[in-house]
């Protein structure tokens, strides 16, 4: 259960947002300008709201009247940014390995090579995120949050950076990441028609 | 081929130098990364004072050294008291001297690098779990090594070529604090040194070359990876 009512205000845009959804996938969607990225970044905390409470499935990730704010590393996130954002000074490998979240102690319900499976990128481990096409560096991106054992994934406009053809490569991609994982998921899109073939409920920001 | 106080003016040099480059990169890389990431009342003044000694007399900074590090400065007196450590009229006193000649230079070189590492790769690794040190570390350093590198070269090249603030503050005492620059200024005090002048000359242009080429290689080295 994802649980937001924040007060978000980043230069001269402000608005409240308020989510309470139980639905597993949640489309996020809205012309652009309405804050889409911007409840992202406040789920991932690397934009602080100016008041208000975010919990998934109860765990407390903000709370301005209970003073807390989890930093980024701590708050089990795993975002999927829609530039990719691999490393380029490691490989794809040692991009997907990154990820630490749970290492200590807790289980890890992904393991290298399942994901490496799920996403089709067994091919690509040795080579280096600058000769990979923009449909590849997104699923390693994909394989990357899935490997830092989140507890939730968010999407923001993964497709967006590609062509008609790459887009209707990847979406079955995303289709089996959402139907193989068990995961609570945020996907930020301005597209109807992916955001039909992927979510489960859709909330529009206007 | 070489006078006896020529060689050890050279290895004097060699280790001054290699000393003040390698002893100012913790805090030029700490320095740089403040200066670069971080908002903090001051800190106009902080950086004012790292580029201080880029627009100083030379000797000042060998004068304000001398005073309070000297034998008779407050500070000297108790570092040698109760630590042993002695700056005046030995070759760390050289060493540091050069150091803050250099200290500009190398901040400088490593705030622009780390200015231009692309902040949102920070952010996305620590959306994967690392904390701030872990980010600084696997991320923020290796992208902007080549800075590092070229800020580590500008400040052993400054303190090879240094001065004003070494003679003030060491003397040019020769197997003591005899460096190749003051080396080279004493000779030209006395007639008949041209030789040893241009010998000098000669070896500052080879070491100075070979550490250019040698930053060219160890940044090239690092595009190639090795980091993973």
């Amino acid at each position: 259960m994802l649980e937001i009512d924040i007060e978000l205000r980043r230069g001269r845009f402000q608005r409240h947002v308020r989510i309470v959804e139980d639905a597993r996938v949640l489309a996020l969607t809205g012309p652009s300008g309405a804050g889409k990225t911007s409840v992202l970044y406040a789920i991932a905390g690397l934009l602080r709201p100016v008041s208000g409470r975010i919990a998934i499935d109860g765990r407390v990730l903000f709370d301005s009247q209970r003073r807390i704010d989890l930093p980024t590393h701590r708050r089990r996130i795993g975002y999927v940014f829609q530039d990719a954002r691999l490393f380029p000074h490691r490989s794809v490998r040692a991009n997907l390995l990154y990820g630490r979240h749970g290492r200590r102690g807790g289980e890890a319900p992904f393991g290298l090579d399942a994901v490496v499976a799920l996403l089709g990128i067994g091919h690509l481990l040795d080579r280096r995120p600058e000769g990979l096409s923009g449909g590849e560096a997104q699923r390693v991106a994909i394989g990357r949050a899935l490997l830092s054992q989140p507890a939730i994934l968010l999407f923001d406009e993964p497709l967006s950076s590609l062509d008609r053809a790459r887009r209707e490569e990847l979406i079955p991609w995303l289709q089996r990441v959402r139907d193989e994982v068990k995961l609570p998921m945020v996907y930020v899109s301005h597209t109807e028609d992916d955001v039909r073939r992927l979510a489960h409920t859709v909330h529009r920001l206007d | 081929m070489f006078t006896p106080a020529e060689t050890s003016a050279i290895l004097l040099s060699l280790k001054v130098a290699l000393a003040a480059a390698l002893a100012s990169l913790p805090p030029g890389i700490a320095l740089g990364w403040l200066l670069a990431r971080r908002g903090f009342p001051g800190k106009a003044l902080l950086d004012a004072l790292v580029h201080l000694p880029l627009v100083l007399p030379p000797v000042v900074v060998g004068y304000a050294l001398l005073a309070w590090l000297g034998r008779n400065g407050a500070a000297g007196r108790f570092l040698e008291e109760h630590f042993g450590i002695g700056f005046a009229f030995h070759w760390t006193g050289a060493a540091l001297a050069s150091a803050i000649m250099g200290f500009p230079l190398m901040v400088r070189a490593i705030r622009l690098a780390i200015e231009s590492v692309d902040r949102r790769l920070e952010q996305a690794a620590a959306t994967l779990g690392a904390g701030p040190l872990r980010v600084f570390l696997t991320i923020t350093l290796p992208l902007a090594w080549p800075g590092v590198v070229a800020g580590t070269v500008l400040a052993f090249a400054k303190a090879l070529g240094e001065f004003g603030a070494t003679i003030t503050f060491v003397s040019s005492i020769p197997r003591q604090t005899q460096t190749l620059s003051t080396a080279l200024y004493g000779l030209m005090q006395v007639p008949g040194g041209e030789a040893g002048i241009w010998r000098l000359a000669l070896v500052a242009v080879a070491i100075s070359l070979l550490a250019l080429l040698a930053s060219e290689w160890l940044v090239r080295r690092q595009r190639r990876g090795g980091h993973d």
